[in-house]
Order: C-alpha cells, then sequence, then structure tokens
C-alpha cells in the first residue's frame, strides 16, 4: 500500500505552476511544448528523490511561496539560489532533504538566477493532458486546472520512495555565455547585424515570460525587407521582429512565427537563457550543429552517472531514518 | 525545406502535405510540421543524424507528387449573423454586398487547411474569395467566443477557444475545434478540406 498524501499550497507567489518536460510531437496541431523552462534542473530535481525524470514538479519563480507535507516526504530544490526554509532552518540547494507530514516549506525568493524547481518523491499527481502534466497557460489547460497555483490548493502527489539519507549534487554553474547555432534566415541581415549578434550583450527586458524572452541591445537589420510566409517556431529559436530586437522563444512559444530567424540557442544552453533575471545581460556564442549535439549528449552523459543515486524504493509503509 | 518563391503556393503545400504523411507512417521524427509552403521536421539527433534526415527529405521532396495527398472533407455547420457574427453587416457594407451574399460566397467554397498555429485547433485556411477579404477591426474584441468564424484580411478561420482577436466575426460554429478528451485533439488537420455549412437561423 502506497502512502499517496498531498501537499497544500499556503502561499503561491506568482505565476507557480505545476510542470514537467512538456508535450511533444502535437505542434502540427497548434499545441505548444509548454514544461519546465530550465529542463535539466527539474530533471536533476526529480533523480534526487528518486523519481522518473519526466515526473512533474512546481517551477517557482516569485516568492513567497509557502506549502504544507501532508505526509513524510523527501523533497528537493534545484536551480536558481532561493531563500528556503523548512520549519525556520534552512534548506540546501540540489540536496535531497526530508520532511515530517505536517511541517512547512517557504520559498521566499530567488538571490540570483531565476526560477527553482521543486520536485517531490512520487510526483505530483495531477492527470496528464495530451500525454503530459505540463501547465499550458495560454491555452488553460493540463498541471493544476490549466492554471497557475493560488492559495489553499492541494495538490495530489504520487507513491512516496523511502530513503536513508540526505544526499546533494553538483549543479552546473550559470554563465552569461549562451551558445546558439545560426538560424535558417542568417543570411537575411546585413554584415553589421551579423556580427553584433555574437559580439555585443544582450539584456533581459521586463516584456519576457515562458514564451518567450525579449532582449534589447543592438538594433540588427535585415537586408531584405520580404515579408516572410509562416512556418514552424521551436523553443530555442532566436527571432529578429522588426524594431530589431531580438526575442528567444521559450517552452510556451507559439508553435508558427513568421519573423526572421537569426538563430537557435542550443538545447544543452536554453536553461541558462530562462535562469538570466530580468536586467541581465547575456552573450550568443556561435557553435556548429555537431558541438550543438555533442553538449546535448554530453549532459545526458553527466545525468546517466546519478542514477546510482537513486537506490531503491524500498517496499513502502518501511520507516525513514 | 521551403519554395523560394514568396508567393503561396497550392501545388508546393500538396508535396509538403504528402511529405509529411510518409514521414509520419515512417515514424521517423518526433514532429512534423507544415507551415506556409515550407514544412519542419522535429528529429532526436540520437536516432537520426541530421545529415541523414536531410537525404530522406531530399529523397522524398524529389519522388512525392501533389495528387498522392488524400485530404479528408470537413463540413463545419455556421450560424451566420445575428448575435453569432456581430460583423457580418460591416463585411456586407465593406464588400458592397447583401449579407445574403456574404453567407452565400463563404459557405460555397473550398477551403485548404494549410497548416495550424496561433491556438491549439487554429487553422490558417487558404481559399476565401477575393470579393469577401475586408481589413481586421481597428480595435481587436478583447473577447471572441469558442466556435466564432472571422474573416481577418484576406483569410478566414475558426477561433478554437474563446480569446482576444482582431478579425470581422461572421458567425459562429457548436462544433468543437479542439478538444483535449479527443484523439486527435484538433478536429482539422493540415491538408483537409473545410466548408462551412450555413445553418437556418431563428431570427
Amino acid at each position: 500500500m502506497h502512502d499517496t498524501g498531498d501537499l497544500r499550497i499556503l502561499k503561491a507567489g506568482v505565476q507557480t505552476t505545476v510542470q514537467d518536460l512538456g508535450r511533444h510531437g502535437l505542434r502540427h496541431l497548434g499545441i505548444s511544448q509548454a514544461g519546465a523552462l530550465d529542463a535539466p534542473s527539474l530533471i536533476l530535481a526529480n533523480k534526487l528523490v528518486g523519481n522518473p525524470e519526466h515526473l512533474a514538479g512546481l517551477e517557482i519563480v516569485i516568492g513567497p511561496v509557502e506549502m504544507q507535507f501532508q505526509r513524510d516526504s523527501w523533497f528537493a530544490l534545484c536551480g536558481a539560489n532561493f531563500a528556503a526554509e523548512l520549519e525556520g532552518k534552512t534548506i540546501a540547494k540540489a540536496w535531497r532533504s526530508f520532511a515530517r507530514a505536517g511541517d512547512k516549506l517557504l520559498l521566499r525568493g530567488a538571490h540570483k538566477e531565476a526560477r527553482v524547481y521543486f520536485a517531490i518523491d512520487g510526483g505530483i499527481a495531477v492527470d496528464e493532458v495530451l500525454g503530459a502534466r505540463a501547465t499550458d497557460l495560454q491555452a488553460g489547460f493540463g498541471g493544476y486546472a490549466g492554471r497557475a497555483l493560488r492559495k489553499g490548493d492541494v495538490l495530489g502527489l504520487g507513491p512516496a520512495h523511502c530513503f536513508t539519507r540526505s544526499v546533494g549534487v553538483q549543479q552546473r554553474v550559470w554563465t552569461p555565455e549562451v551558445r546558439a547555432i545560426r538560424g535558417p534566415d542568417f543570411m537575411q541581415f546585413d554584415a553589421n547585424a551579423r556580427k553584433n549578434f555574437w559580439r555585443h550583450a544582450w539584456q533581459v527586458s521586463s516584456q519576457s515570460n515562458r514564451m518567450a524572452y525579449r532582449l534589447k541591445g543592438d538594433i540588427l537589420q535585415r537586408s531584405v525587407a520580404n515579408e516572410m510566409l509562416s512556418h514552424a517556431v521551436l523553443p530555442g529559436v532566436v527571432q529578429i521582429p522588426p524594431n530589431g530586437q531580438p526575442i528567444v522563444l521559450l517552452a510556451d512559444c507559439q508553435t508558427t512565427g513568421g519573423y526572421p530567424r537569426i538563430a537557435t540557442v542550443i538545447e544543452a544552453d536554453l536553461w541558462k537563457v530562462a535562469q538570466t533575471p530580468i536586467g541581465q545581460h547575456f552573450c550568443f556564442l556561435e557553435v556548429d550543429l555537431a558541438a550543438a549535439i555533442d553538449a546535448q549528449a554530453k549532459w545526458r552523459r553527466e545525468l546517466a552517472r546519478l542514477d546510482c543515486l537513486n537506490p531503491l524504493s524500498h517496499p513502502a509503509g518501511s520507516q525513514h531514518a | 525545406m521551403q519554395s523560394t518563391a514568396s508567393q503561396i503556393d497550392e501545388n508546393c503545400q500538396r508535396i509538403l502535405w504528402g511529405i509529411a504523411q510518409k514521414l509520419r507512417a515512417a515514424n521517423h521524427c518526433i514532429d512534423i510540421v507544415p507551415g506556409m509552403n515550407n514544412l519542419s521536421a522535429i528529429v532526436d539527433p540520437q536516432r537520426h543524424s541530421a545529415a541523414a534526415m536531410l537525404d530522406i527529405l531530399r529523397e522524398l521532396a524529389s519522388t512525392t507528387q501533389a495528387v498522392e495527398f488524400q485530404a479528408r472533407q470537413i463540413q463545419i455547420p455556421v450560424h451566420y449573423g445575428g448575435e453569432c457574427g456581430p460583423d457580418l453587416d460591416l463585411v456586407a457594407r465593406h464588400c458592397q454586398l447583401s449579407t445574403k451574399e456574404v453567407i452565400r460566397l463563404h459557405s460555397q467554397a473550398d477551403y485548404l487547411v494549410y497548416f495550424l498555429g496561433f491556438q491549439p485547433g487554429f487553422a490558417y485556411l487558404g481559399g476565401l474569395t477575393a470579393s469577401l477579404h475586408t481589413p481586421r477591426r481597428a480595435e481587436p474584441r478583447l473577447q471572441i467566443a469558442a466556435g466564432s468564424v472571422g474573416i481577418g484580411g484576406s483569410q478566414t478561420g475558426i477561433y478554437p477557444a474563446a480569446s482576444p482577436g482582431g478579425w470581422q466575426i461572421i458567425g459562429r460554429t457548436n462544433l468543437r475545434l479542439f478538444d483535449t478528451q479527443q484523439s486527435p485533439p484538433s478536429l482539422l488537420q493540415p491538408g483537409d478540406i473545410v466548408r462551412f455549412v450555413a445553418e437556418q437561423n431563428d431570427a
């Protein structure tokens, strides 16, 4: 018999959402990916608490967020450095920690970077919609009632796991270099734009959200003026609209667009964009397709090494230490 | 893959739908997303190298014929005018037609679903007769009911979900265009042929 328990939201913060790794294979029907913007952090948090990497956790951007455990739980916080306290005791990032039924976890806010991922043993057990538990905020489905969490929401959980001790992992370090490959429309830009795109730092504007980060910096000019026919776009695509300021598409982006694509952020670095706080800068670093594929394969190898972390689910019902 | 002409070419689109159909059957891709006269294949580099995928695409592009694509026919019943279509009169005035003629012209054409985007289940339709082209509203409406049928410039389409929008709304359908409980969740698919059928209005 598994203890499935639940998790009570006492303070919801701003745009706290249930997210997993998103919906794939439905873009031809106009359905966005959604899912964690910093997927590697959600995967790490899931691994720490013994979950398969695709289980749902919470994406937390702006605190204070407070939740109360209704069963004994193992949980982990990965991603941004967030001030977090369990019953007044500071909780370290990227550690598996234990909470007793009734304990309250308070997340105050990010010290640096932008978002933190909360995973709990068994995962957040909202119903799957179109193959995923991710919240699609634009379309209003998935996650918890298709919306951001509110005070008083109660989230169901999957079956608990048993561990005997806390354990931590090394997280990747955010640096202001984001690797990207040339986009299909790169050559439509004039020589200055092609140079400056890679050379200059870009500031994240306050007009940024889960659909896209809008960047501020040099105005990039196209050398051709024709309107483009609509084409598929994906998270990571960097568009240049007529105002010449880049837009980096993220997990909630629409499935098609019509702006020229100057570059595409490589999958292995897309988390860095999502973890850049508003007002901060980063640069694009040009790599080729082979390097992009290598970088992702390298990350998968690092992750595979963490499989040794995952003991064990003892038979349910056995006691924690 | 992309046609070089910036004008929309129906023949090119049919070839792309045919390629998409074959790729889907071969299960090569995570997703195959048609755009307007272009096609994007999303692949897992662990399964297919980009170079191998490009070879497959080139091969399909040179061997796929427009006629191979078998379209589905979808009928969409529409209540034109009244509360369902608050802009029908405006469209009629703009086009210098009677509302009856607008309804007749709009519902007698075959429309092609070029691709989906903007919101889940929203189809970009080609085939609106030039005599019905009407500019978008200067002020977009804050809320358009789900199922609303509109005209925006040279395009016509159906809003699957309630949303803000700038198109001229001439009618509404009770059909659900998008339903997460259905498989597939979208009524319309790229390549479908859509025909609007005027429902009898009571008023």
